[in-house]
C-alpha cells in the first residue's frame, strides 16, 4: 500500500501524523468525487454512479486504521472505500469510464469496484449480500490464524433486509474478526430511513439482539471515526469478536446521478452542509496548529493527483469486446464444455 | 472395489477428502454434532474439529454467504443445504456473487466452493421436501451442476468437484441415496465435470437422462431388449452445466432416435436444453421426432400416494411405452 502520509509539505508538529494521514485522504476522496461528479456532467461517464461526497470521514479512518492485507467489503457507493486502500485513482477512473484501463477491464464500472491486490474485496449492488461473504472471510482468517480483520460497509437500508441479521447473527455466534459499519445518511435511497424502520438507529438499536455492544458514532467527526475505527479493528483482531457500528452521515448529493435529492428539507440539507467532515477536520486540525500552507499543499497534492488520473484514464481506450467471454471459468474461458 | 449405496459412496469420498486436506470445511445445519439428516458427515465433527465441521444457524443465504467468503480466502468450503428445496434463500448468493467472481476479476478471484443439496422426489417428501432445482441453476454461466447416479460417480465427482477451482452444486437423489448400489474403486477417482457417460450402450434409439430417472430408463431398456429386441442406448448427462452435448450428439447420430427423460417438470427443464441442441445440430440424422418426457408442470410435488406416484408415473409404464413407441415411430 502507497505511504498516503508522504505530501509535498511536513506535518505539523505535535499533531498525531494519523490525522494528517487521515485528513490527506480525505482531501484525496473529496477531489475524486467531484472530479467523478464533472465527468458525469460531461456525459462521459455512461450509467449511474452513487458518490460518497460528504461521506468522506467513514471510509477515510477505516483506511488509515487497516492493516494492508485486511479485508474491505463495501456498497455500489464504493469510490471512497476502494481509494481508501491504496487503490490509485487513474484505474478506478478509467473504470467508472469504461475503459480497458479500468481497475476491471471496463467489466464492473462505477458500482462493482474490486482490487483483490489492495484487499478491496468488492463494491457490492445486491444489498446486504456482502454481509455473510464478509463474515466467511473473517472466519477464513480466524481459522487461518492469519490476524486479519474484515470491515464490512453497508447502508442504513441494508439493516432491514435478512442477510444483515444473519451475518451479524453468525458473525457473533462464532466471534469472527469483522467489523460491520452502518454507514447511516438517513436515506434508504428516497425514503428516509426512519419511516421504514422500527427503531431509531437502524444499526446501534439492533446490536443488542446480537449481544454486541450498541456503537453511534457521529460519522462526520473524523477524529471520532478513527478512533472507532481503531477500537473495533482491534478488538477484532484481539480475538474479542465482531463489532457493529452506526455511523451516522449525510450524503451531499442524491442517491445516485438520476436523483436531485428534492425529497430532502432544505433546512436539513443546510444543517448537515455546515457539517461537512472534511470542513469540520480541517477547522479542527487547525485550531490543533496545523498551519494553512499543510491544508493548500495537501489539497494541490490531490488536484494533481486527480488531474494526472483524468487524463490517464480518459486516454485509456474502449475495452476489446474480446474480454466479454473471459474469465467465466477457471481455465480463463467460457466455454460450455470443459 | 467396495460394493456400496449412493450416500455411503458419498460419506466416505467426504470423509477421505476431509483426511487428506485441512483446508476443506463442511458448513451448515446440523451437519456437526447431529452428522446431518442423511447421516453423510456422522463422527465428522468429533474427528476434524469444530472449525472443520461447523453446525450453522438455519440460515441457507447466510450459509452460502459465508461458505463465499471462505472459498475467496484460502479455505475449501463445502456447504450442506439440508434439503435442496431451502436452498432458495441463498439463490441470490449463488448467482449475484459466487458465479460472478471470476469474471468481475477478471480471474484474480475464484470461488472454490462446493454446496451440496438432497434433493428429488418419489420420497413421500410431499410439497417442501421433494423438489428438482437443477434447471433454475444450470442456466447460470459461472456455476457447475452435477447429479450423479451412481455411488462410483458420485464418489468421483465429488472428488473433482472439491478439487473445481469453480463453484459446483453438487445435486444428489434422495431416492437414489439407499436404493441405488454399485461397486465403488478403493482409491480416489477423478470423474471429470462435464462429461456424460454412456450407461447402456445400443444401437436403436437414444435416451439421455439423469438422476433417478436414469436407473427408471434402465430398467426399461432391460426389458425391452428382453421382451422385444430393441436396443436401447442410456446416456447418463451426470453434469447438466457445463453440458456435454458430445457424447449426446454422437450416440443420436449413430441410433437416429433421441429421447430426454426428466423429473424435473417438463417445461423449461433441462430436456428441452438437451432436446433442442439435438435438433439444431443433428436434426437431419434423426428418423423420428425428438421425445421429452417430463414430470408434469405443477407447481409441488403433492403428498398421497396416488399423487405421487402420477407425478412419476403418469401412465403404466411411460418410460417403457415411450421407448418402445420411439423406436417402431
Amino acid at each position: 500500500m502507497e505511504d498516503l502520509t508522504a505530501g509535498a509539505a511536513p506535518p505539523a508538529s505535535g499533531i498525531d501524523p494519523g490525522r494528517i494521514e487521515l485528513y490527506r485522504l480525505m482531501a484525496r476522496l473529496r477531489a475524486f468525487e467531484k472530479r467523478a461528479y464533472d465527468l458525469f456532467l460531461q456525459n462521459l461517464v455512461k450509467g449511474t454512479s452513487h458518490l460518497g461526497l460528504g461521506q468522506e470521514a467513514i471510509a477515510a479512518a477505516y483506511g488509515v486504521a487497516m492493516r494492508a492485507d485486511d479485508y474491505t467489503f463495501c456498497t455500489y457507493r464504493g469510490h471512497d472505500h476502494t481509494l481508501a486502500r491504496g487503490v490509485p485513482m487513474a484505474p478506478v477512473m478509467a473504470e467508472l469510464l469504461g475503459r480497458e484501463g479500468g481497475l476491471m477491464g471496463g467489466k464492473g464500472g462505477s458500482m462493482h469496484l474490486t482490487s483483490v491486490a489492495h484487499g478491496m474485496m468488492g463494491s457490492y449492488a445486491i444489498v446486504g449480500a456482502h454481509l455473510p461473504i464478509a463474515a466467511g472471510a473473517a472466519w477464513s482468517a480466524q481459522v487461518r490464524g492469519s490476524g486479519q480483520v474484515a470491515v464490512c460497509f453497508f447502508g442504513d437500508g441494508a439493516t432491514n433486509i435478512g442477510a444483515f441479521h444473519e451475518a451479524l447473527n453468525l458473525a457473533a455466534v462464532w466471534r469472527l474478526p469483522v467489523v460491520f459499519v452502518c454507514e447511516n445518511n438517513l436515506y434508504m435511497e428516497y425514503t428516509p430511513i426512519e419511516a421504514v424502520t422500527a427503531v431509531k438507529h437502524p444499526a446501534a438499536d439492533r446490536a443488542s439482539a446480537y449481544g454486541l455492544e450498541s456503537i453511534l458514532v457521529d460519522g462526520n467527526d473524523a477524529d471520532a471515526m478513527l478512533d472507532v475505527a481503531r477500537s473495533t479493528i482491534g478488538r477484532a483482531r484481539d480475538g474479542e469478536g465482531p463489532s457493529l457500528v452506526e455511523a451516522v452521515t449525510y450524503r451531499h448529493g442524491g442517491h445516485s446521478r438520476a436523483d436531485p435529492a428534492k425529497y430532502r428539507p432544505e433546512s436539513e440539507v443546510q444543517e448537515w452542509f455546515a457539517r461537512d467532515p472534511v470542513l469540520l477536520y480541517r477547522t479542527a486540525l487547525e485550531a490543533a496548529g496545523a498551519p494553512t500552507e499543510l491544508f493548500t499543499a495537501i489539497e494541490a497534492d490531490a488536484d494533481r493527483e486527480v488531474d494526472e488520473a483524468t487524463e490517464i484514464a480518459t486516454a485509456s481506450p474502449r475495452p476489446s469486446v474480446s474480454i466479454i467471454d473471459r474469465d467465466v471459468w477457471s481455465d480463463g474461458g467460457s466455454a460450455w464444455r470443459n | 472395489m467396495t460394493e456400496k449405496n449412493l450416500v455411503t459412496a458419498i460419506r466416505d469420498t467426504l470423509h477421505d477428502e476431509m483426511a487428506a486436506d485441512d483446508r476443506i470445511v463442511l458448513i451448515g445445519q446440523d451437519v456437526g454434532a447431529r452428522g446431518g439428516v442423511f447421516k453423510v458427515s456422522e463422527g465428522f465433527m468429533t474427528e476434524f474439529g469444530e472449525q472443520r465441521v461447523v453446525d450453522a444457524p438455519l440460515a441457507e443465504s447466510g450459509i452460502v454467504g459465508v461458505a463465499i467468503g471462505m472459498a475467496l480466502h484460502g479455505l475449501l468450503p463445502i456447504a450442506e443445504i439440508e434439503f435442496a428445496d431451502f436452498i432458495h434463500p441463498a439463490f441470490d448468493q449463488i448467482l449475484s456473487e459466487a458465479s460472478r467472481m471470476r469474471y468481475r476479476t477478471n480471474g484474480d478471484w475464484g470461488c472454490p466452493l462446493v454446496i451440496r443439496a438432497p434433493c428429488g422426489g418419489g420420497i413421500h417428501g410431499a410439497l417442501y421436501h421433494s423438489q428438482s432445482i437443477e434447471a433454475f441453476y444450470s442456466h447460470i454461466p459461472g456455476v457447475k451442476v452435477v447429479m450423479p447416479s451412481t455411488p462410483a460417480d458420485a464418489a468421483g465427482l465429488l472428488h473433482t468437484a472439491i478439487a473445481d477451482p469453480d463453484p459446483v452444486l453438487f445435486l444428489e437423489h434422495k431416492k437414489c441415496y439407499r436404493l441405488i448400489k454399485g461397486d465403488v474403486p478403493d482409491a480416489p477417482q477423478t470423474t471429470p465435470i462435464g462429461l456424460a457417460d454412456v450407461k447402456r450402450e445400443g444401437t436403436d434409439l437414444t435416451v439421455v437422462s439423469y438422476g433417478y430417472e436414469l436407473h427408471r430408463c434402465l430398467d426399461a431398456a432391460a426389458r425391452l431388449e428382453e421382451d422385444e429386441g430393441i436396443h436401447a442406448e442410456v446416456v447418463d448427462v451426470r453434469t447438466l452445466a457445463p453440458l456435454d452435448m458430445e457424447t449426446i450428439l454422437a450416440s443420436v447420430r449413430k441410433t437416429a432416435r433421441a429421447m430426454v427423460v426428466y423429473e424435473d417438470n417438463r417445461t423449461y427443464g433441462a430436456g428441452a436444453e438437451i432436446a433442442a441442441t439435438i435438433a439444431e445440430r443433428a436434426m437431419f440424422d434423426l428418423d423420428a421426432p425428438i421425445v421429452r418426457i417430463g414430470g408434469p408442470d405443477i407447481p409441488a410435488m403433492p403428498f398421497a400416494a396416488a399423487l405421487e406416484h402420477y407425478y412419476m408415473e403418469p401412465e403404466p409404464d411411460h418410460i417403457f411405452v415411450g421407448m418402445r413407441d420411439l423406436a417402431h415411430f
